[in-house]
């Protein structure tokens, strides 16, 4: 496998994904048109969308193939990355989720309360909440705070040469460095988008009742319990995983893919953070479609 | 009753190596050469001649451009997943010794016991003990690469590459960073791997080194080559070394000039 795995970084990114193209392309003059600059631009979105595909690809096969393999290594790399991409940022969820609380939903629920329509207060909350918000807010903070350092750890990795040495020993890589991040990642933000919407719907009500809007606790959660359909709960949870899974994707995949230099990784990091928002972005708006068509 | 022949660990043919960096960038071509179990190849070279990359390439990290590559029979074209077992014949030590940082040096070394074997820490930790306590390393098991000297770490990857116990050993410059007392340590120790050590059940070790300055690699039972201008010339004997007219090997032979200012 390791052979395979450098194949397909050395092979598939470098000539079939043409990424030698994508470095002349990038250091190409100005384009004299905006046509030209079009479709440079659409060329290089789709060389990237192939590799994070490709990448995804490899990833998931890993998984599928090697879930039996080295468990005692792999099983205590996987709970190093929950409790990193999860228990380590709930004290930060837990002030978002108050934030959010005190500064959206609270006003929300008393400008509803005022204008005596109390009865749209569970299908707004849902979704703004569940729906949209929670899930999207966890998503760009986990990628602030753990995507970033995959990005570095590995583009750090790769450029010491701690890559070869694990082929070298007749470790893969992908499933050494790779899957315990994804599986982390996807767990992790599954779990905080939860604790968030929870945190953030309970300090909402607690800034309503502080404005003392007539609303008793029995209303409001009856209002979003009855709003809440089983179909919010299986989206919520493919959608939190689907985001947790592509950030793990988009920022190993520059962290890991492509050989780099020390001097690169501060800038592979920052292109990593902009695909992982539109990224999440994207699989937001085919979620919305999914609402919609449901 | 005729001898049979030792078994080429090593059959290159008309090789061409591309950089790992970018494999279309060829560092050495034509290589035809070949290396018996148990025997001890010095392959010389000044910096930037492409021995890394060779070395990488023969450690079977990466597939050649051209040409066929047998080690221990197997055609490395062909390598993948079935194969790795005959890739892990081969153990390699990088320059510099390329650990993991986020790892102590005994996770480093236990690292690919655990992988390999499906080992809980604990087991793995008390499997690498004797070859820790062999390499002098005992005392700085619990302490992360950054916080050691060149000279340990170096030994460090050394022990993690015999962890699996390999039948040949590929050392990418293994004096380059050393201290004299570490260096005649490591000559000595490479000497009993390649008569055949206790760790690797006495079974003589075949063994190849790169390096940038031959003078501490001489020895009569040693074959040598060198690395210039995308050749390699295999050389022989120290005998052949000593009488080349080459003017690269003359440079890796001579003492280095010091600057004075």
């Amino acid at each position: 496998m390791t052979l395979c795995y450098a194949e397909a970084v050395r092979g598939n990114l470098a000539k079939a994904f043409k990424l030698m193209d994508t470095q002349l392309f990038r250091r190409a003059a100005l384009p004299k048109s905006y046509t030209d600059f079009l479709g440079r631009k659409l060329f290089l979105f789709l060389l990237t969308v192939q590799g994070l595909a490709a990448f995804a690809l490899i990833t998931l096969g890993v998984i599928l193939r090697k879930s039996g393999v080295a468990r005692n290594v792999i099983r205590p790399r996987i709970r190093q990355e929950i409790a990193r991409a999860g228990v380590a940022l709930l004290p930060l969820f837990l002030f978002v989720a108050l934030a959010l609380g005190f500064l959206v939903i609270g006003q929300t629920v008393s400008v509803l309360a005022r204008v005596g329509a109390t009865e749209y207060l569970g299908t707004t909350m849902v979704i703004v909440v569940v729906r949209e918000l929670g899930p999207l807010l966890a998503a760009m903070l986990v990628l602030a705070r753990v995507g970033t350092a995959h990005v570095i750890e590995l583009g750090t990795a790769r450029a010491m040469g701690e890559v070869e040495a694990l082929e070298a020993l007749g470790i893969d890589p992908v499933h050494y460095l790779i899957v315990p991040r994804v599986i982390g990642m996807a767990v992790g933000v599954f779990s905080l988008t939860v604790y968030l919407i929870i945190g953030a719907l309970a300090s909402g009500y607690l800034f309503a009742f502080l404005q003392d809007v007539p609303l008793t606790p029995g209303d409001y959660f009856r209002e979003l319990v009855g709003a809440l359909g089983w179909l919010d709960f299986a989206l919520l949870a493919l959608k939190t995983i689907a985001f947790g899974f592509f950030i793990a994707i988009v920022t190993c995949y520059h962290g890991l893919a492509q050989p780099l230099r020390l001097e690169e990784v501060s800038r592979v990091a920052v292109r990593a953070v902009s695909q992982g928002v539109i990224v999440c972005v994207l699989i937001d708006a085919l979620f919305i479609l999914l609402y919609l068509v449901a | 009753m005729s001898e049979t022949p030792n078994p080429a660990a090593i059959e290159m043919r008309g090789v061409s190596v591309g950089a790992m960096r970018d494999i279309s960038f060829r560092v050495v071509e034509g290589v035809d050469w070949s290396v018996a179990a148990g025997e001890f190849w010095v392959i010389a070279g000044q910096q930037h001649s492409g021995k890394s990359d060779f070395l990488k390439m023969t450690a079977g990290l990466m597939t050649p451009v051209r040409g066929s590559y047998n080690l221990f029979g197997v055609e490395t074209q062909t390598f993948g997943e079935a194969e790795l077992a005959e890739r892990l014949r081969v153990g390699f030590v990088f320059e510099g010794g390329q650990l993991f940082n986020h790892l102590t040096i005994r996770e480093n070394v236990a690292l690919p016991l655990q992988y390999r074997q499906n080992l809980a820490y604990d087991a793995a930790a008390q499997a690498v003990q004797p070859l820790l306590e062999l390499m002098e390393l005992a005392p700085l098991a619990d302490i992360t690469p950054p916080n050691i000297s060149d000279n340990w770490r170096q030994r460090a990857a050394l022990a993690r590459a015999l962890i699996l116990k390999p039948e040949a050993l590929l050392l990418d410059n293994p004096l380059g960073r050393l201290g004299g007392r570490h260096l005649q340590w490591w000559l000595r120790f490479l000497d009993r791997l390649w008569r055949g050590h206790d760790w690797c059940v006495g079974r003589p070790m075949t063994l190849v080194v790169t390096t940038e300055d031959l003078r501490p690699w001489r020895n009569a039972n040693r074959k040598y080559a060198l690395l210039r201008d995308k050749k390699f010339f295999p050389l022989g004997s120290w005998n052949d070394v000593e009488s080349a007219n080459d003017p690269v090997l003359k440079e890796l032979l001579a003492v280095p000039l010091e600057t004075t200012i």
